[in-house]
């Protein structure tokens, strides 16, 4: 029998039959849900003999155009989660007041909110941005992959693989109860003794090294590979802003990286970092988490800033206002993000110096954030404005973003952030400048770049109407929580006393809804796109009129992106190309050196995935197996020499030819 | 676009809405140190509001003036620089960070939470011989324990606090981090184990009003709300008297029983509190075969106890929500009731 037993718990550690939550019917049907679509989407797959294309085309890949696509995909699956979790928990705010204490008992909730902040952030908000990065970056820098294209595809299965153990908490096992930063003692191993704060650990672990060697790859291509001519002045407003975003992505995620490592030992191994006794401190966990934090408020938006500036320019039809102050205030931001951190708890008691200090940094950050609004704006003076669907994202930002901006600010006065921290005031602030600012953008920039990715553009009926729910959905979904703020309300309560506060819950309600629609619309635009690409098929590669290297190439670009290296003269390459009558190059083609596919990078993130679930349930057998595995997979990687193969120039001259042809029937 | 137009209303429409909801209490509340940091609210917003609006007033207007239907709008491709331009949208933003920067510094420290109060309200200054009211605050496992040394009471749940008598909160925690917070009041400060924040405040209504935790602390989390009443000094008297008459004394074992996670707790009240007991909890010493935290720290300022510390430690059990029971450890006192002179070793306490 003991030694049954002990077998048992050498194999499973703490999983047991209650991990699963029968008890909890939302989520056995939202269960048997996935399980039905997954089953469907595995039927089809085979059906379709998919497999050898999906793994062969799409999960070795290392091309950046691909990763790029699978990022975004990821974020829009993620996306729909992490938007459910906020669907319920406005639906619990919007009835629990009273004796009616909701739907929702405070277990359940506390995951889903923390949920929906980890996911929002570090499984939307993040792959969509990465995936932006990778598939504009080289493009508009005129190379052929990034600089280290395997690292490339490592990195998203790490970010897919973490992603996916916080999916499977949601079966197996909980999520965290701790609010999305895991602010120990709540998360230490005292008052968190169970599963949910091991998955939070392990998903961001793994997630958080794609993140890292993502920026690695990023800073060193566009350091090393622009084309030539392109000096820093003259690199596209975009791939500056990835510039900035990646810098800060390799110097703030060590830091996340440590404080998780530092709350792990707290939580496997007994030490006392941050807890309360034997000389532990959680203090040091907050500064160390918002050292990461704050920065990575920064890493979201300044790629959507870099998006704004690429489609205000072309949809204005006008050379982007004031480059040189554009590019400063970027790099200001960049080097300020690290000097206020302090800003997310001026309430735990620091002397008034410091929360001046830190206050006022915060605040001379909007100067450089506000110089940048003027650009847009003198941009869009005495232009063409042409209000496609991503020009409207942008003009719904600019209004959007200064309410947000203002708010923050005001937070970043010590007194009174005193009575407006934690209140839903600075919840309706964040999803402000998150939504209006790094989600708008990354919307805009997926309709802007979606013909360059699939030789089509999206359907612009169902895109205005997305726009429009979501502006609206978001007026409607937080100007209520800003009043409620105002009122006196505080962040992630499950239930209400005073029934006077119901009516704006459900305004907030209401606004959820809309956006709901605006994500439904989103959706039916894919599909609608989809079924009318023909009618909306672009073969001139430049839909939109464009300024930048990436609309000189075919939609979608061949796998080695330019069959020349472009020579760049002028920040707006492609514009100056244009107006100097570039006459492409049809002639004389070479074989081009491109890498090798390989699934190097799925093996291992997968593995590095099973070490994380076997540690989160102490399956201390199969965690040293999935390790020893995924050292040994990484040594035999080592020893893969066929890591490159050359396009013969024959192949160059067909696919180049193919599109002059293209581009000769276009012209006609 | 019309539909431009109207968002833009719908825009200017909100601020006004904010200003005039239903009882926004952050805008008008009852307490000195509150009413300050609202205006401080209202006196920011209108300072940015000076660029904001125009902005989006500008955004509105060149979105329509130059939109691609109206050919009679100058287009000029290619101009992307002004200097004087330059100068104007870097300077207009500047101005008004210097201005807001100083009154940030100089309000951070006026209405720092530890600095003892030199007003009343507006009118009237605080005297020198006005000793404000010391209320020890602890936030639980889910309620709140207010102990009055003065007054030598202590009450779970429920607040009072005179009238226009400076009050000195001593905020610390049992167990996770919460914060401590009456918007009729003041602003909020965490309270956090092992540590003691200060808040200074004094209430100008008489009343009654809410206070809670406004920090995520777990499971009962949303419960963990108290009462907060501004009475007249009689009242607060005749208050301080029904906690006296109930004649029981908080002594440590209450408090270890109290500690215990609960939700909801209803009001109760202490007419005597056993000496010391806010320091203990505050150094983690409530159970007295602990080490007081500010014993270690005496002893770790004189270099510690070298190797021998490290076996100076007590396994506890923590329980709560585990499958199984968990060990843990403690630092263990150098002298317990048992052994008031420590002679016996300490060390090794544990280790049978």
């Amino acid at each position: 029998m003991l030694d049954h037993l002990d077998l048992t718990k050498l194999i499973f550690g703490r999983l047991t039959w209650n991990a699963i939550p029968f008890h909890e019917p939302i989520l056995i049907v939202t269960f048997a849900a996935v399980c039905l679509g997954g089953l469907g989407m595995l039927a089809l797959i085979t059906r379709y003999r998919l497999w050898g294309y999906l793994w062969n085309e799409w999960f070795t890949s290392i091309d950046h155009k691909k990763i790029g696509i699978m990022y975004v995909i990821l974020g829009l699956v993620m996306l729909l989660r992490g938007f459910a979790d906020a669907l319920m928990m406005r639906a619990q705010q919007a009835v629990s007041f009273g004796d009616n204490l909701g739907y929702l008992p405070p277990h359940h909730y506390d995951q889903i909110f923390t949920a929906h902040g980890v996911i929002m952030i570090f499984f939307v908000a993040m792959p969509l941005v990465t995936g932006l990065m990778n598939f504009v970056v080289p493009l508009q820098i005129g190379a052929r992959d990034v600089a280290f294209p395997f690292l490339n595809n490592f990195s998203f299965w790490m970010t897919a693989f973490g992603a996916g153990l916080t999916m499977a908490s949601l079966f197996v096992g909980e999520f965290a109860r701790t609010g999305w930063l895991a602010y120990p003692p709540l998360s230490g191993i005292a008052f968190s003794p169970d599963v949910g704060v091991d998955y939070y650990i392990w998903s961001l672990q793994i997630a958080g090294v794609g993140t890292l060697l993502s920026g690695v790859n990023l800073v060193a291509t566009i350091v090393k590979m622009r084309a030539p001519g392109m000096s820093m002045m003259k690199m596209p407003v975009f791939t500056w802003t990835s510039l900035c975003t990646n810098v800060l992505i390799v110097a703030a995620f060590p830091v996340l990286t440590a404080v998780l490592v530092l709350l792990s030992l707290d939580r496997y191994v007994g030490t006392n970092f941050f807890t309360n006794d034997l000389g532990g401190n959680a203090m040091m966990y907050v500064n160390l988490i918002w050292i990461w934090g704050h920065p990575e408020v920064y890493i979201l938006v300044l790629p959507a800033f870099g998006i704004f500036s690429e489609v205000v320019s072309t949809f204005s039809g006008k050379r982007l206002f004031g480059y040189a102050s554009m590019v400063y205030a970027t790099v200001v931001i960049t080097i300020l993000s690290y000097l206020v951190w302090l800003h997310h708890f001026f309430t735990m008691g620091s002397g008034a110096s410091v929360n001046s200090f830190f206050g006022i940094t915060t605040m001379i950050i909007s100067i450089p954030t506000g110089a940048k609004i003027f650009n847009w704006l003198f941009t869009m003076y005495r232009g063409r404005i042409r209000f496609e669907v991503p020009m409207l994202w942008t003009v719904g930002f600019m209004i959007t973003f200064v309410i947000g901006g203002m708010t923050g600010v005001l937070l970043a006065v010590p007194p009174a952030d005193f009575v407006l921290h934690n209140s839903l005031f600075l919840i309706a602030h964040f999803h402000n400048v998150i939504i209006g600012g790094v989600l708008f953008g990354l919307l805009a920039g997926i309709t802007y770049w979606f013909p360059k990715a699939f030789g089509y553009k999206l359907d612009p009926f169902w895109g205005k109407c997305s726009f429009w729910f979501w502006q609206i959905g978001f007026f409607f979904a937080f100007m209520p929580l800003y009043v409620l703020g105002l009122m006196g309300v505080t962040r992630r309560l499950s239930h209400f006393d005073d029934p006077s506060l119901q009516v704006w819950f459900i305004i907030a309600a209401f606004g959820a809804v809309l956006i709901a629609l605006g994500i439904a619309s989103f959706l039916i635009q894919l599909v609608v796109s989809f079924l009318r690409r023909e009618q909306l098929r672009d073969v001139t590669g430049d839909p939109w009129n464009g300024r930048t290297l990436e609309w000189s190439t075919a939609s979608p670009p061949p796998s080695y992106n330019f069959a020349f290296t472009p020579v760049v003269h002028d920040n707006d390459a492609w514009y100056d190309m244009k107006a100097n009558q570039y006459e492409r190059p049809t002639s004389g083609f070479i074989a081009i050196h491109m890498p090798k596919n390989t699934g190097a990078g799925f093996v291992i993130a997968a593995l590095s995935a099973a070490v994380g679930f076997a540690l989160i349930w102490h399956m201390w057998l199969a965690a040293g197996l999935a390790f020893v595995a995924m050292m040994a997979a990484i040594i035999i990687h080592t020893f893969n020499y066929k890591r490159d193969f050359h396009i013969g120039a024959d192949e160059v001259v067909r696919t180049e030819d193919a599109r002059t042809q293209q581009l000769a029937v276009a012209h006609v | 676009m019309p539909s431009l137009k109207h968002l833009s209303r719908t825009l200017l429409l909100a601020p006004t809405l904010l200003l005039a909801g239903c009882n926004t209490v952050l805008l008008n509340p009852s307490g000195d140190i509150a009413a300050q940091q609202g205006k401080l609210i209202l006196a920011s917003t209108w300072l940015m509001l000076l660029i904001i609006v125009p902005v989006i007033a500008l955004t509105v207007l060149f979105a329509w003036r130059y939109r691609a239907s109206n050919k009679e709008a100058r287009y000029e491709p290619d101009w992307d620089h002004s200097t004087q331009l330059e100068l104007v949208i870097w300077a207009a933003p500047l101005l008004i960070i210097i201005a807001l920067g100083a009154m940030t510094w100089i309000s951070t420290h006026t209405l720092d939470p530890y600095r003892p109060l030199t007003r009343i309200d507006a009118q009237r200054p605080v005297t020198p011989d006005v000793k404000p009211l010391v209320v020890e605050v602890v936030a639980l496992d889910w309620k709140w324990l207010f102990i009055y040394p003065e007054q030598g009471i202590a009450v779970v749940n429920e607040l009072a606090a005179p009238v226009d008598r400076p009050v000195q909160f001593k905020i610390t925690a049992s167990s996770v981090m919460n914060a401590f917070y009456i918007p009729e009041l003041a602003g909020m400060i965490y309270a956090m184990p092992g540590m003691q924040t200060q808040l200074h405040a004094v209430i100008n209504k008489p009343g009654d009003f809410e206070g809670f935790s406004s920090n995520y602390s777990g499971a009962g989390f949303s419960g963990m709300r108290f009462r907060f009443h501004g009475l007249s000094h009689a009242d607060f008297d005749q208050w301080v008297a029904k906690a006296k008459a109930d004649g029981r004394e908080l002594t440590r074992a209450d408090y270890l029983k109290l500690e215990q996670p609960s939700e909801r707790e209803p009001v109760r009240r202490w007419a005597t509190v056993a000496p010391g007991l806010y320091d203990a909890i505050l150094n983690r010493c409530v159970d007295s075969t602990k080490m007081c935290m500010s014993e270690m720290m005496a002893i770790d300022a004189n270099g510690g106890l070298g190797r021998q510390g490290i076996e100076g430690v007590k396994a506890r059990e923590a329980a709560e929500g585990s499958d199984k029971p968990r060990t843990y450890y403690v630092a263990a006192a150098l002298c317990t009731v048992a052994d008031p002179s420590g002679t016996q070793p300490v060390l090794r306490t544990d280790k049978n």
